[in-house]
């Protein structure tokens, strides 16, 4: 399975992409497909936190739809809190979540699950699961507990590993895949889900580059291919500029700025956010911000 | 967590080698194998010929009678209780995902058989119907107790600290049952019972307690999908549409009516809970979709040959099926405790 990046190959794509008919002057080489009448998702004065220490304070969010939005800052500046808010994993203290403009606490956790997806950060899968057993588990949303296993459910499964090159390992051992692939077959569980919204809560920690860009590009894939809306907590600010089409950037549990990659990643930013000295050049390759870090400023 | 290159491409899984559709049918068998024997070996030397007798040609012979008679209702005993335990069990297991947790390890079992022991004490014997009640009222009262214990820590009920907190409870409320019992006429038999389970079926039990059996079974198949969400953790089963404290409360009602049903039986049996759902495990991996109903069945199987093995090794006299489940299982408990990585649920 060759899912190293190769230069070439992306250069080719985003000619092919440029030299799409119809495709809008202004858009960056590699636009993402005009969006869908999806689902929305957005936060009105969100305030979140844990055991009464509040880390979000009173945070107003739109993601764009059908975009690829990543969630940049300095560690505890609360951007996974921000996540786990937004996939309804952490209540809101203060402020809602909304989801097709519905406040999260309104609609039946099921109905959000069929809706949103979200993958939180190196998760534990039980020993002796198979990856064709952990994608099937992604569709529990559309199943009743006292159906079998349906014909659509095969399929949606059997997408879900061809959408994430897994199909020839449906039947080995989780335990068994690289970090990489183990990461594709959670990807695969959450495509199973069949969600216009897909969180990832840093979904390239733990993974050597190669591995990273194996699994930004499957996102970007998913985003490109079915228009769906991704929100992903990054720590890496060039592929955070390389992958997304939205930047938020995070401090002390609000929003400093956001953007496209090229109006959020710059020299001011990164002092002012991380506290980082550093060089923002242009990407030879995707003409997008890349990081050239300095010092501690 | 070595992973390994890209290029080597791993294997597929390998399992028990039964194919699914095999594994529920092959442990059925088991049960069948189990029954037989239960019926047809006891105190008494007898055969599978007297066993053919007795089923196909009853008369009044002694052997016919003690199999129709004595072992039937054992046996039958044996089955629910197994069934119970097998499936509480899977559930503990499940729920805690803590591959060293069951009903007995922690204690509920024993709190079941406290509650029972104590209000015979104090006003007689109750019938089994107000028995079962009391079961699950000590069972429940248990289980909330040890894992307020266990999860008392910051990082929440590891699997030790929780077994730990079990162990405690279960020696609080096995030297209880005790005492209890000793101050009363020390009845030895009453004390065996409330201590290690028999299955010598009491009067009328069965005939009350079923009613809870089942409705334990049906609990235990609605945990089947929220199981294996949570099996995921938490926070992905809130992602998949699972209410975690709905699913919970589903778990612990779960568990509450299979052991104190398995308790107002057959005493307070550890150890099968235990090494259940794992034999379960071995056969059909992870998913509970089989692991819940092959741990019914392999359940039964375990309680009634360990049962049987009971009355043959201490001829004429028997060995309690508690203490030949605890021989086997007690090995096992200590190689899953010593392993350092433990079985991840």
């Amino acid at each position: 399975m060759s899912t190293a990046f190769s230069p070439d190959a992306a250069a080719t794509r985003t000619a092919t992409a440029a030299g799409r008919p119809g495709a809008p002057a202004e858009a960056p080489p590699d636009a993402p497909p005009e969006a869908p009448p999806g689902v929305s998702l957005s936060a009105r004065g969100l305030s979140l936190g844990y055991d009464g220490r509040t880390v979000v304070r009173d945070l107003d969010l739109e993601v764009p739809n059908a975009r690829i939005t990543s969630i940049i800052g300095p560690n505890g500046c609360g951007k996974s809190t921000l996540l786990k808010g937004l996939g309804r994993i952490l209540p809101p203290i203060a402020g809602e979540v909304l989801l097709d403009g519905r406040a999260m606490t309104k609609w039946p956790s099921r109905e959000i699950a069929r809706r949103l997806s979200m993958l939180p950060q190196t998760p534990q899968a039980p020993s002796g699961l198979t990856v064709a057993d952990l994608v099937s588990r992604g569709r529990h949303p559309r199943q009743k507990w006292y159906q079998q296993f349906s014909a659509t459910d095969e399929s949606a499964v059997g997408s879900a590993l061809e959408a994430t090159d897994l199909a020839d390992l449906a039947a080995c051992l989780l335990e068994d895949l690289s970090g990489g692939q183990r990461q594709r077959a959670w990807i695969s569980m959450t495509i199973a889900q069949e969600t216009g919204i897909l969180l990832l809560d840093e979904p390239t920690t733990y993974l050597d580059l190669a591995h990273q860009l194996e699994v930004l590009e499957l996102v970007q894939r998913l985003n490109r291919a079915d228009g769906r809306t991704v929100v992903m907590v990054l720590h890496d600010i060039s592929l955070a500029a390389r992958y997304s089409d939205h930047i938020v950037a995070m401090k002390d549990g609000g929003i400093v700025a956001q953007g496209t990659p090229a109006d959020v990643v710059t020299a001011e930013l990164l002092e002012e956010v991380f506290g980082l000295r550093a060089n923002v050049i242009a990407d030879p390759l995707t003409g997008r911000p890349h990081v050239l870090p300095i010092g501690v400023a | 967590m070595s992973a390994p290159p890209l290029s080597l491409e791993p294997k597929a899984a390998r399992r028990s080698g039964l194919p699914s559709r095999m594994q529920f049918p092959a442990a059925m068998a088991v049960l069948l194998a189990a029954v037989a024997v239960s019926l047809a070996f006891g105190g008494q030397p007898s055969t599978f010929s007297d066993l053919w007798h007795a089923l196909v040609t009853p008369d009044s012979s002694a052997m016919d009678v003690t199999i129709r008679e004595l072992r039937w209702p054992r046996t039958l005993n044996g089955l629910v209780a197994g069934a119970c335990l097998g499936l509480a069990g899977a559930l503990t297991q499940g729920h805690t995902r803590n591959p060293i947790a069951e009903p007995g390890l922690l204690g509920i079992n024993q709190g079941a058989a406290l509650a029972i022991v104590a209000v015979t004490a104090l006003s007689g014997p109750p019938l089994p119907f107000v028995e079962a009640l009391l079961a699950f009222t000590g069972a429940l009262v248990t289980c909330s107790l040890v894992f307020a214990l266990g999860s008392a820590a910051r990082v929440g009920a590891t699997p030790v600290t929780l077994v730990l907190s079990g162990a405690a409870v279960s020696f609080l409320a096995g030297g209880l049952v005790s005492g209890i019992v000793l101050l009363n006429e020390a009845a030895l038999d009453t004390l065996r019972f409330w201590q290690v389970g028999s299955l010598v079926a009491r009067e009328g039990v069965l005939d009350s307690v079923w009613p809870f059996v089942l409705a334990g079974a049906v609990l235990a198949a609605a945990n089947i999908a929220p199981l294996n969400a949570l099996a995921l953790g938490e926070d992905n089963a809130v992602s998949l549409g699972v209410s975690v404290r709905r699913s919970r409360a589903l778990g612990i009602a779960g568990v509450t009516l299979l052991a104190g049903s398995a308790v107002t039986l057959a005493g307070p049996i550890a150890f099968a809970g235990l090494l259940v759902p794992h034999a379960a495990r071995a056969v059909a991996g992870a998913d509970y979709r089989r692991l819940i109903p092959l741990s019914a069945v392999l359940g039964s199987a375990l309680v009634l040959f360990a049962d049987t093995a009971g009355r043959l090794i201490a001829r004429p006299g028997e060995l309690s099926v508690g203490v030949v489940i605890a021989v086997v299982g007690a090995p096992l408990f200590i190689h899953l405790a010593r392993r350092r990585r433990l079985v991840r649920l």
